[in-house]
């Protein structure tokens, strides 16, 4: 019975064929950067590099995370369902956890793209021991809010 | 103009990808690490898709391409070494990416779709990146500064 619930659960919220498809749509944008402009497709380092401010370039930053932005106001006229929100945090949760991600990326020069798809698809070891890192303090992090704060922080 | 409209149409792509595969949703991230309760593995499936276009198209671009169509050369990162930097940073934004359930890609594209607790993720997130980058621009600055001052000397004897 308790096996049949957690069976359940699982199949709840899993989307196996939107979040593949969704991911080859990712990794076909970070190939494009990679033939077009000769570019790592690393979200939190394309951010990064504007505030370092080196002539020529700072644009296409700009632009890339201007098509980010416009991809968000064009999906949630179609589809305002895909940005919910169903976690409960304060808003000093989501400041901290913001302020956590924003100097951790630069400091670990990297992220979820970055890292995660990029540099494991070039078969960097540094991206995979960044990738291994981050996972597991993710996981901890979410122990520690789900199992000992009651998911509410 | 190309580069800017080709940069431009890369994160609208990418971005329609963090929303279609369900990234945009935090309770999709925080339920991939949650193994206690009802664990949802799609964010494996969002990485398996992405790494089955990009890893074999990586490999025969760095091979066989003397240059990306658009620019004279490839920015790669060339650094091979695993520092304390690596391994600690990464660390930190695990903590802050579990805690509120947004990366970067999807914290920016979420912003757009006007969500609430994206931008205020998102604006704490972009004061971290900028603090860190002004922070290591002026130590940067300051530690070229000292270089300069202790090799005159001897650039004058």
């Amino acid at each position: 019975m308790a096996r049949l619930v957690l069976c359940s659960g699982v199949m709840d919220s899993f989307t196996p064929i939107a979040s593949t498809l969704g991911g080859t749509l990712i990794g076909t944008a970070a190939a494009g950067l990679l033939m077009f402009h000769g570019r790592i497709a690393g979200i939190s380092g394309i951010a990064g590099g504007i505030f370092r401010r080196q002539p020529g370039d700072v644009t296409w930053r700009i632009m890339f995370l201007a098509g980010l932005f416009m991809a968000g106001v064009l999906g949630s006229w179609f589809y305002p369902g895909a940005y919910r929100v169903e976690i409960d945090r304060t808003s000093l949760a989501l400041i901290a956890a913001g302020l956590a991600v924003g100097i951790g990326t630069q400091l670990g020069s990297g992220c979820t793209s970055g890292h995660g798809v990029c540099g494991i698809g070039r078969f960097s070891k540094r991206s995979t021991v960044a990738t291994v890192s981050f996972m597991a303090t993710a996981a901890i992090t979410v122990f520690i809010v789900n199992e000992i704060l009651g998911g509410a922080v | 103009m190309k580069i800017k409209v080709g940069a431009f149409l890369g994160g609208l792509v990418f971005g329609i990808g963090l929303a279609v595969s369900g990234m945009t949703q935090p309770a999709k991230i925080v339920g991939f690490f949650d193994f206690g309760g009802s664990w949802d593995p799609s964010l494996g499936f969002v990485m398996a898709g992405a790494l089955l276009v990009y890893a074999p198209v990586y490999r025969a671009v760095v091979k066989q391409w003397h240059r990306p169509i658009w620019a004279s050369s490839f920015s790669l990162p060339t650094r091979k070494d695993i520092d304390w930097r690596l391994v600690s940073g990464s660390a930190l934004f695990g903590v802050g990416w579990g805690l509120g359930g947004y990366c970067p890609g999807p914290a920016f594209t979420s912003v757009g779709a006007r969500s609430h607790e994206a931008l205020i993720f998102g604006a704490a997130m972009l004061v971290g990146v900028g603090a860190y980058q002004i922070f290591t621009r002026l130590r940067e600055a300051r530690i070229e500064e000292t270089a300069t001052r202790d090799t005159s000397p001897v650039i004058d004897g």
